[in-house]
């Protein structure tokens, strides 16, 4: 079980909405993780590196700030079996690249704008990862 | 100048991501896991970051230009080709698995757990594969 937390989630989504808000007024770019974080190896042909690693740097400094500046530890239960979450990556790294984008450039910045390229994606990824978790509690795991 | 403002929005995305509870995977499985411990959380995660971004958007693009560039880099292409089913079905399936998704990856980083460790490696290697191979089909079908 986790508990439900209807108003930090609303204020914390706020807070990405925003930041994506930001980024495109700033230099006019889409806040898609996948697509910065899949950009931060070479070639590099647009001259936006710099940018991508601030963004990437900021989104690893956060939870580190904020742990530092509170003193308490931020809450995670993640799964410790290093073959299952090697595969996950992988699958999570090849989809979100292949897909041009992930739960940030489609399910926020795309549905955001609209666009039925990221609404596909997005009821997409919504459905497979739906059935993917049924299928490891409820057949499985069950 | 880029780099800090970039940083800085970086900040507050990764910021929202934990105080939104989209850094914990527990949260996130919990929500996909719609016969189980269902947790409705990531719902208003969504839905706080689509209201802002609509508005937002909406009022950014007014303006001709973004502050620095000379234009905004919107996607453009609105075929639904065979890779934006295909791409988010395998993306699925492994935040499904996993419960990360490339953002909260990258939050969960710092704090170090053995499988976030596993996890974010193998994601950078095989986003940048897949990029390579994505770029290498465009050439070819351009030639």
């Amino acid at each position: 079980m986790t508990e439900f937390t209807p108003y930090a989630s609303l204020i914390g989504g706020a807070m990405i909405g925003l930041s994506a808000v930001l980024l495109m007024l700033w230099e006019g770019r889409i806040a898609g993780v996948s697509g910065i974080a899949g950009r931060l190896l070479p070639p590099y042909r647009d001259g936006a590196f710099l940018s991508r690693l601030g963004f990437v740097a900021g989104i690893v400094a956060a939870p580190l700030l904020m742990t530092w500046g509170s003193g308490q530890a931020i809450a995670q239960t993640i799964s410790s079996n290093v073959p299952l979450m090697v595969v996950a990556g992988l699958l999570v790294g090849f989809g979100s690249v292949w897909g041009n984008g992930c739960t940030s450039g489609h399910g926020v910045c795309g549905l955001s704008r609209l666009s039925p390229r990221s609404m596909v994606a997005t009821a997409t990824f919504m459905a497979t990862a739906f059935v993917t978790v049924f299928l490891v509690r409820h057949v499985i795991g069950g | 100048m880029s780099f800090l403002v970039n940083l800085a929005l970086g900040l507050l995305f990764g910021a929202g991501l934990v105080i939104s509870g989209m850094a914990d995977p527990a949260k996130v499985l919990n929500f996909l896991d719609l016969f189980g411990t269902w947790d409705p959380s990531l719902a208003f995660v969504m839905g706080g970051a689509i209201l802002v971004a609509f508005v937002g958007y909406r009022l950014v693009l007014r303006r001709h230009e973004p502050i620095i560039g000379n234009s905004f880099h919107l996607p453009t292409s609105g075929d639904i080709d065979s890779r934006v089913v295909i791409g988010p079905a395998i993306f699925g399936i492994g935040w499904g698995l996993g419960g990360f998704c490339p953002g909260p990856a990258l939050a969960a980083l710092g704090l170090g757990a053995t499988g976030t460790l596993a996890f974010v490696p193998a994601m950078i290697l095989r986003m940048w594969a897949a990029r390579l191979l994505a770029d290498g089909q465009m050439r070819a079908r351009a030639a």
